[in-house]
């Protein structure tokens, strides 16, 4: 039996004048699963985010989220998700808990069971003893947290979350995945765009893989490595000259390369023995830079 | 492949995501209140106080009544204007421009419509109360008290409703706070002057007269007069009444519209 979707997209294109954001994106996201989409800067991860709470208006396609056509149905969707956005949008001049409370309302907790809700958001955001600083006396961290806590406090079945550790330090960004792999046991669906490739190879069951507003490839992420960069990367240090070299011996044998900054990666060298340099196992980075020729920040 | 199961349908202007909207501006509205009710009260009550005593020593009365009162009840409509019509317009500008505020709330199960109806009503609230801060003061002056006086802040909420819906379309429509000031210039001026808050319209041009009657102001003006002085003025107050009904909706649609522009690309 295939299995149930909260997202799925066809087609979709997003365009803005002459650019073209979103181009014939199909998504599919089963249900209880994290998919993340990895992209550079501009490739349309945002864009899509946006697709997805009708917050931007497809040109063309279709888009069905938790069963709800949008963006005519929209609204009923958006009920039962949590946002979680790259651009930090809490009210700064209220404390932790009145953020909470506010969206208690909006998204429509019941009074009883609003105080429970907000102690639970409190919790996890652990911020329980900052519940009545203001927001602008957090640090960067705090936020983030409260940003997650906030798109989750009405236990939505969704979870949108657009680049949720962009600009952080490494401490922070590892309890942020702490906190996201907490909601995939619980069985919360989530889309995650990220251009961190440590994050989507962590958090995500399935990695779509964008560029220019296209899909370029999309599997679990060891699949993905395994079909485009093998098991193994050799990669040869070298003066420009030499690097060139190793470029196009790599290519006479039909092995795929690229450029990473001082060195040339040599890719999928199972068993290929030709040239000398360090070996190591392939990563994500190898297939998004194979496929996309865009080095990820 | 399957897709996962639908729950019930929403509808549109919903009590519940009307609701959110205004908890928001309640519970933010307390860590403000002092400067907004500060600017709110005290500019009209300058104006009441600047043009009373100014121009009061050198007219006395005006149709009949005490130039203090002539203003005190003109600058109601003032009050209402500045509360209602400025924070539509910056309010909202840097709610959406700056906090993005308005992208949080519409992830929510809220839409356009709905948070346009929302903020108006917060801030046509405010500007039916904060209308009436010139005429408790002019009373402190010798303006008697009148029943009718209990009207002028639901009088205040309408036209408030119609300036706030203004100030949310300006917002919509601008690219940057620097568009504010021909509206400032060329729109709000222009009627705070041709409202009759300060002075009398019937010595105007007749072409002004003619404008003024397309002045949601000058209505205004007009309506708190005979509320709280004159005494109701039979189906001319309900026209003009009726004159800020069909303004605050008319203004309600075009912010709508001006919003859904701006906020869903």
């Amino acid at each position: 039996m295939p299995p149930e979707l909260a997202i799925r997209l066809r087609g979709a294109v997003k365009r803005y004048g002459e650019i073209t954001a979103v181009n014939g994106l199909d998504l599919d996201v089963p249900v209880g699963t994290c998919v993340g989409l990895l992209g550079p800067n501009g490739a349309g991860k945002s864009t899509t985010m946006r697709l997805l709470t009708a917050q931007s208006i497809a040109d063309e396609g279709e888009i069905e989220v938790l069963g709800f056509k949008l963006p005519d149905e929209s609204k009923m969707a958006r009920a039962q998700c949590g946002v979680a956005p790259q651009l930090d949008n809490l009210d700064t001049t209220l404390t932790v808990e009145q953020n909470l409370l506010v969206f208690s309302h909006l998204y429509r907790i019941g009074r009883h069971d609003r105080h429970e809700a907000i102690e639970r958001g409190l919790e996890m955001a652990k911020l329980v003893d900052r519940r009545d600083s203001r927001v602008d006396k957090l640090s960067g961290g705090m936020r983030r947290r409260l940003l997650i806590a906030r798109a989750l406090i009405h236990r939505p079945r969704l979870v949108l979350m657009d680049e949720p550790t962009v600009g952080l330090d490494p401490q922070v960004r590892q309890e942020l995945w702490a906190l996201i792999d907490a909601l995939r046991y619980e069985g919360t669906t989530i889309l995650m765009s990220t251009h961190y490739i440590e994050e989507a190879q962590r958090l995500a069951d399935t990695v779509l893989i964008m560029s220019h507003g296209e899909a370029v490839a999309a599997g679990p992420p060891s699949e993905l490595v395994l079909e485009h960069a093998g098991r193994e990367v050799l990669e040869v240090y070298g003066p420009p000259a030499r690097l060139a070299e190793v470029e196009a011996e790599a290519g006479a044998a039909g092995l795929r390369t690229r450029r990473t900054g001082t060195s040339v990666s040599i890719l999928n060298v199972d068993g290929f023995g030709g040239l000398d340099g360090e070996r190591r196992p392939a990563n994500l980075e190898d297939v998004f830079v194979l496929l996309t020729g865009e080095e990820i920040a | 492949m399957a897709v996962a199961t639908r729950t019930a349908r929403i509808g549109r202007l919903e009590r519940p995501a009307l609701t959110g909207v205004l908890v928001r501006e309640i519970v933010n509205y307390s860590s403000y209140w002092k400067s907004s009710t500060f600017s709110s009260t005290v500019e009209p009550t300058i104006y009441l106080l600047a043009f009373g005593f100014g121009f009061g020593s050198l007219v006395s009365t005006i149709g009949g009544i005490d130039y203090v009162d002539f203003v005190g009840t003109g600058t109601v409509a003032t009050a209402v204007l500045f509360s209602s019509a400025f924070p539509g317009m910056f309010g909202t500008f840097v709610k959406y421009q700056f906090q993005r505020t308005y992208d949080a709330i519409l992830a929510a199960p809220v839409d356009t419509e709905e948070l346009v109806t929302a903020e108006a009503v917060w801030i046509a609230t405010r500007a039916g109360v904060y209308g009436c801060v010139p005429m408790v003061v002019a009373m402190f002056f010798g303006l008697d008290p009148a029943w009718g006086m209990l009207a002028v802040p639901f009088i205040g909420w309408i036209a408030g409703f119609g300036w706030a819906n203004f100030g949310i379309s300006v917002a919509g429509f601008s690219k940057s706070f620097e568009n504010f000031n021909y509206v400032v210039s060329a729109v709000l001026t222009p009627l705070f002057l041709l409202a009759g808050s300060f002075f009398p319209l019937d010595d105007f041009p007749q072409w002004a007269q003619v404008l003024a009657q397309l002045n949601p102001l000058h209505h205004l003006v007009v309506l708190i007069r005979d509320c709280v002085i004159y005494g109701w003025d039979g189906w001319k107050d309900f026209l003009r009444l009726g004159a800020l009904i069909v303004f605050g909706i008319l203004m309600w649609r075009i912010a709508i519209f001006a919003m859904e522009r701006k906020l869903i690309d």
